[in-house]
């Protein structure tokens, strides 16, 4: 399992540039945040996931003050990204990044609750793993792009495991396995008995023939070493 | 047809052609009629029906099962009772239709009004995983899987069981269709010599119960070609024996598994042994 001494390549930083919701408080915050609210709860998790940056230069707040504003803010899921419209000096270090040299976007209206589920159905956030404790029979597929796959128990022949993560069988595989299905180069693949006819992790494959016969009927492990498939036994 | 009852849907099926399954049908089938249950046995198979042929009730063949379904006979004109087990009946298949003529809500409607009527259905699938092998398995409360110990055979049973769990009415509901496997035509000199997958290696694939083990026997061939299944022509033969201790174990009852072996006689007690 020696496959992490990649070579070092020389650092390189880019500038990129993201689209984040602007909140800009309007002083009171208390009832701002009671109008912030009442449109959260037309519309939960508007916000959830999503960047959001503060614009502070509607208010006059101490630092003590903006991180208070920033606690409450947490407390309805809204995460502050970074926060502009205020003094430097202000923006110390428990605070989010100061941002600079924003460009305006459009306006976003917050759907009306009808339309939110309809177009933007808020998903509570599972942890991304697949749990299959049955055998997976020939002729069966099961599709995970959202992450890993588990499969208590074997999978046939001319059955299809297909992971977006990575993919673990406590049986034997006889059939294909394809782990880091949407790109996750790190995903790999892992099995208890391998007879399998066929690995691929990404774009990278190789079918039962290609592999030493002497991985067969043992456990093993296959994972991506730059462009190359490598499968090792488990001992 | 007396007294209300509620019979068990079997389905005996394989995914794979030539297995053996309707002779497995109809061995079954006489086995447990034999032991005083009232049992149909409903070729499924239409366009090729063979049941009928293997029970030797070809001659009295006037209605069959898509008759039923499209209304032009009622269900007991179409049952034929066997002339040597008065519990055990044929719903025979069509042989000029094709499996298009098998409706779901026919199916339905048959299979419903035979269970008030016998203690077994026993529905005997036609090969592959079409509309006639969905429909069969389509009501079963369990399955007969039908392997030949090879592996071809065995990859399609994998395939079938993955059906049974998810086409059936019971997998639908979120139940579980019990499953069985019979393993037939085992040569126990091919068995030694390692020309034929194991019973291990069999079961260790298939991950479920075995139901029994059928020798390989002309007796089976002769059987079928006299149109009387090996239960009834030749009900000491091993391979009856073996289907007929299936079908005490199908009814609950623990019987040692028998590993069929060359040796005859005294030896044949030494090899018994019970599998997984």
């Amino acid at each position: 399992m020696s496959s992490l001494n990649c070579q070092r390549q020389s650092l390189t930083f880019r500038a990129r540039s993201y689209m984040a919701f602007v909140l800009s408080p309007q002083p009171p915050i208390i009832e701002w945040l009671a109008d912030l609210d009442a449109t959260l709860e037309r519309s939960k998790g508007f916000f959830a996931g999503h960047p959001v940056a503060l614009d502070l230069s509607a208010t006059r707040l101490s630092p003590a003050a903006i991180g208070q504003l920033i606690e409450s803010l947490e407390a309805r899921n809204i995460r502050v990204l970074g926060i502009e419209g205020i003094d430097p000096i202000d923006a110390g270090a428990k605070l989010p990044p100061l941002l600079r040299g924003g460009r305006g976007g459009q306006e976003v209206e917050v759907p009306e609750p009808a339309a939110a589920s309809a177009s933007a159905p808020v998903k509570k956030q599972d942890a991304a793993s697949l749990l299959i404790d049955t055998p997976v029979r020939s002729g069966q597929s099961v599709v995970f792009v959202e992450g890993d796959v588990t499969v208590i128990g074997s999978v046939g022949s001319g059955a299809e495991i297909i992971a977006g993560g990575s993919i673990h069988i406590y049986g034997t595989l006889r059939g294909l396995a394809m782990a880091g299905a949407s790109g996750n180069s790190r995903a790999r693949i892992f099995c208890h008995r391998f007879e399998g006819e066929l690995l691929a992790i990404g774009a990278h494959y190789r079918s039962a023939d290609e592999i030493d016969a002497s991985l067969r009927r043992g456990p093993a492990q296959a994972w991506l070493d730059g462009n190359t498939l490598k499968i090792s036994a488990m001992n | 047809m007396s007294d209300e009852k509620s019979a068990r849907v079997l389905v005996v099926t394989s995914g794979k052609g030539g297995v053996g399954k309707t002779t497995s049908t109809a061995a079954l089938g006489a086995a447990l009629a034999d032991q005083g249950d009232k049992v149909v046995v409903i070729d499924f198979d239409v366009g090729l029906r063979n049941l009928d042929l293997v029970l030797g009730a070809e001659r009295r063949v006037v209605f069959d099962l898509i008759n039923v379904i499209h209304g032009v006979a009622k269900l007991p004109q179409a049952l034929i009772r066997d002339k040597r087990l008065e519990n055990l009946y044929l719903l025979p298949a069509s042989q000029t239709r094709d499996k298009e003529a098998l409706t779901e809500d026919g199916v339905a409607k048959v299979i419903a009004e035979l269970r008030t009527k016998f203690d077994w259905i026993v529905c005997d699938s036609p090969a592959g995983i079409e509309r006639g092998a969905t429909l069969a398995m389509r009501h079963a409360d369990a399955a007969i899987i039908v392997t030949n110990p090879e592996v071809s055979s065995v990859r399609d049973s994998d395939r079938i069981i993955g059906l049974l769990d998810s086409k059936t009415e019971k997998a639908e509901r979120g139940e579980r269709v019990d499953k069985h496997l019979l393993i037939n035509r085992y040569h126990p000199w091919r068995a030694a010599r390692g020309e034929m997958l194991s019973i291990d290696d069999v079961l260790e694939i298939l991950s479920i119960p075995l139901l029994g083990i059928i020798p390989e026997s002309e007796e089976v061939l002769r059987a079928s070609n006299l149109g009387s299944p090996v239960t009834i022509n030749a009900a000491s033969s091993a391979p009856a024996r073996a289907y007929f201790d299936a079908t005490r174990r199908l009814k609950g009852e623990e019987i040692p598994m028998q590993i069929p072996s060359e040796s005859r006689g005294l030896l044949n007690k030494l090899f018994g042994r019970k599998a997984a």
